[in-house]
């Protein structure tokens, strides 16, 4: 992985010294809060409901064993014992004391982690595949691209003012696990005829209030011409982005209002201006930061390990863990292991700092020291050998971290809900919490096979129930929480947009209509098809009659 | 009075505002002056001939590029900030240098804050008229807070591809 250089190092110390002079103004009474609100925004400092939370950036959801460690020890000592994987690969603590920020900066720094760019009207952290580097289904690895845009970014004298916030979403696979054409900007690598790299170039998707699936606006930009074509489409944003009514300041209204055709052309106009030779990252650096993402030192392996094998035939539980949480690596005799963090009845996305101290330890003996936080709240150790699956399964069973359910029912995105954030009209957690209670029975789980569901706590869609195959919004109905449910989203290679089903219901209710619809699924799908087919292939009416019949 | 910063040779120093900035429904009065886009392509030309200093303030949602034919005569261009957080002055002002060639004074006026100082000085502006009481010695100072930075943009500042290489 990309090992910060005394350079990056510089860097974030005086990022981390700014930050400590402007807490220092702030508590001495020298500046007001109203003044303090930008610069700590420009710090991922939020102020919530009961406390100030921190967003660490965890870059493209990248991290090793010294890493996932220190924020452990954060958490520990600043929080309270635990931390909060987001949708966007980063780590939120939701207790911190004002005071103490500079002091969890320095010590990030330390480990060369750091929180900028995780709020504020900026281009934030990129989103990347998480099994970069270890699926086969790539055709390159979109790490090193994502670090070129993180250094970018970072501090850029013209981008850092934007109309509203900007997320970048880089794959390579053909299984999309960004959620590429629902960012602002989806860049998915591929091949031409000719064989050379380009991106395909996804502008404007995006959830919240009005969400969009992206459209193309370029087929194919050649590799090299990466920074300047970024650069023509933040400036055309920048200049002509609304910048009147924050909820309409996302890139997807401008290019939905301009039209993608018209949005393109002047992209393209823009580009043709630009002096690309300044504007694009010379070869020698592309070529260093390439070199940080080598292939690993690999064994040569069996394609079949015996020991896995025998071991899966005496454990029924190791089998089904297998089943559902380790996916194919593109090196025979290794397996990608998924960590969910969507324990039934616990917060989706959280671990206590035991359970990430157990990861960072896991992933140094067992995975390369390599581990991945994927946009669905889950983590990854994306290396780990079939011979020592069986170890490293009984150790996160015993943390309570051996969940078999990645991409089932209960594998559920939730948003902190009305339980942290200031913005929720409703809660999302425990929703989240009763489903998967409801659905604990595993095998009942694994016949029903993929199922996302998604809740967002309102319309800012931070749960990204938009693209859930069922998804749950919490809405305010004078005073009371209620919930709409949709069917139909998707947020991989073949997104959409979920369909309302009906009129919303309490949060008692929910369980029972998520069971309805899944009963109805169940009795009418066909052969192999996932929920997300059948509701394609039958349309909204059989799930609509089941789930308010009792209403009639 | 407000502060005018100005940057020449590298160096930060408070400088004496020349300029009148004139609001559209006020008489223009003697001496160097700073007219809206509006007035200015009214009545520009004639101050122009008779040898007048003339600068043009230039808000978020007006064009740079309307100004390329007559830049070579301004003595300054003022990029309006209405508000710290809108950033389409940025935008102005490395087109400004960048494309449009112009080589005279880039002002930032309106809610300027010394938090922008690195931003601005890498965008192309070199005079500044800070609404925090920020001195020239707060400016400097804010404006080299990083020793590095990550990419070129207007200034000559060496990225750090750059210094790596």
């Amino acid at each position: 992985m990309y090992r910060y250089d005394a350079i990056d190092k510089e860097f974030l110390a005086d990022r981390a010294a700014e930050f400590r002079g402007q807490v220092a103004r702030r508590l001495s009474g020298e500046i007001t809060e109203d003044q303090f609100k930008p610069l700590r925004l420009m710090n991922g400092l939020y102020l919530q409901l009961h406390a100030y939370m921190l967003r660490i950036a965890i870059p493209y959801g990248s991290l090793d064993s010294r890493q996932m460690r220190r924020m452990a020890h954060i958490a520990r000592v600043y929080d309270k014992g635990y931390g909060h994987f987001t949708t966007r690969q980063n780590l939120q603590l939701h207790w911190i004391k004002l005071g103490q920020v500079p002091d969890i900066l320095d010590l990030l720094a330390e480990v060369d982690l750091h929180a900028i760019q995780t709020s504020g009207n900026c281009i934030r952290n990129v989103t990347a595949d998480p099994y970069a580097g270890a699926t086969a289904e790539e055709i390159d690895d979109p790490r090193v691209w994502s670090e070129v845009i993180r250094q970018w970014s970072t501090v850029h004298p013209e981008f850092s003012y934007l109309p509203r916030k900007f997320k970048f979403a880089v794959t390579a696979a053909a299984k999309d696990r960004t959620a590429a054409r629902v960012h602002d900007i989806g860049l998915v690598l591929r091949r031409a005829r000719d064989g050379s790299l380009g991106f395909e170039v996804i502008v404007g998707g995006g959830q919240g209030r009005t969400p969009y699936v992206g459209p193309t606006i370029r087929e194919h930009l050649p590799v090299d011409s990466l920074l300047s074509y970024l650069q023509a489409i933040l400036r055309v944003y920048n200049r002509h982005g609304r910048r009147d009514n924050k909820y309409k300041a996302r890139i997807k209204i401008l290019v939905a209002s301009l039209g993608a055709a018209e949005f393109a052309r002047q992209v393209e106009e823009e580009w043709g201006r630009i002096d690309s030779p300044q504007a694009d990252l010379p070869d020698t650096e592309l070529a260093r930061i390439r070199g940080a993402f080598t292939p690993l030192a690999f064994e040569a392996l069996p394609a079949r390990s015996d020991a896995f094998e025998s071991a899966k035939a005496a454990s029924p539980s190791l089998a089904r863990f297998a089943r559902n949480n380790v996916k194919p690596h593109k090196k025979s005799g290794y397996g990608i292991v998924e960590i969910s963090l969507k324990a039934h009845g616990a917060t989706p996305g959280d671990a206590s700092a035991d359970q990430m101290d157990l990861v960072a330890d896991l992933a140094e003996r067992y995975s390369l020291d390599d581990i991945r936080v994927t946009h669905e709240q889950n983590l990854v150790l994306p290396h780990v050998k079939l011979d020592d699956l069986p170890a490293v399964h009984a150790a996160l069973a015993e943390a309570g971290l051996a969940t078999p359910n990645i991409g089932l029912i209960s594998d559920i995105i939730a948003c902190p809900g009305l339980d942290y954030c200031a913005l929720a009209n409703a809660r999302a957690i425990p929703i989240a919490q009763a489903i998967a209670q409801r659905f604990e029975d595993a095998d009942r789980a694994e016949l029903i096979g993929e199922l996302k569901i998604k809740i967002s706590g309102c319309i800012n869609a931070c749960g990204h129930h938009h693209v859930g195959n069922i998804g749950i919004l919490g809405v305010d109905k004078k005073g009371e929480e209620f919930y709409q449910l949709s069917l139909g989203g998707s947020g991989q290679e073949d997104a959409s947009l979920a369909q309302i089903l009906g009129p919303g219901m309490s949060a008692e209710r929910v369980p029972d209509a998520i069971e309805t619809l899944v009963d109805t699924y169940l009795s009418v799908r066909q052969g192999e098809e996932r929920f997300l087919d059948t509701v394609r292939r039958v349309g909204m009416a059989p799930f609509k009659e089941a789930v308010y019949a009792d209403a009639h | 009075m407000p502060t005018l910063i100005k940057l020449a040779d590298g160096r930060y120093g408070a400088a004496e505002d020349v300029f009148t900035t004139v609001a559209d429904e006020d008489a223009i009065p003697e001496g160097p002056v700073i007219l809206s886009l509006t007035r200015f392509q009214a009545e520009g030309d004639a101050l122009l001939s008779a040898g007048r200093p003339v600068g043009v303030r230039i808000l978020p949602d007006e064009a740079i590029e309307d100004l390329a034919y007559d830049l070579p005569r301004l003595a300054v261009v003022a990029l309006a900030f209405p508000k710290y957080a809108d950033g389409r002055a940025y935008s102005s002002a490395a087109l400004l240098r960048q494309r449009l060639g112009y080589a005279g004074e880039v002002r930032a006026v309106g809610d300027v804050l010394r938090e922008q100082a690195s931003n601005m000085v890498r965008c192309g502006f070199d005079a500044f008229v800070p609404a925090d009481g920020a001195t020239a010695d707060d400016w400097a100072a804010a404006a080299g807070r990083y020793r590095h930075v990550y990419q070129r943009a207007v200034d000559a500042r060496a990225p750090v591809f750059e210094e790596r290489s």
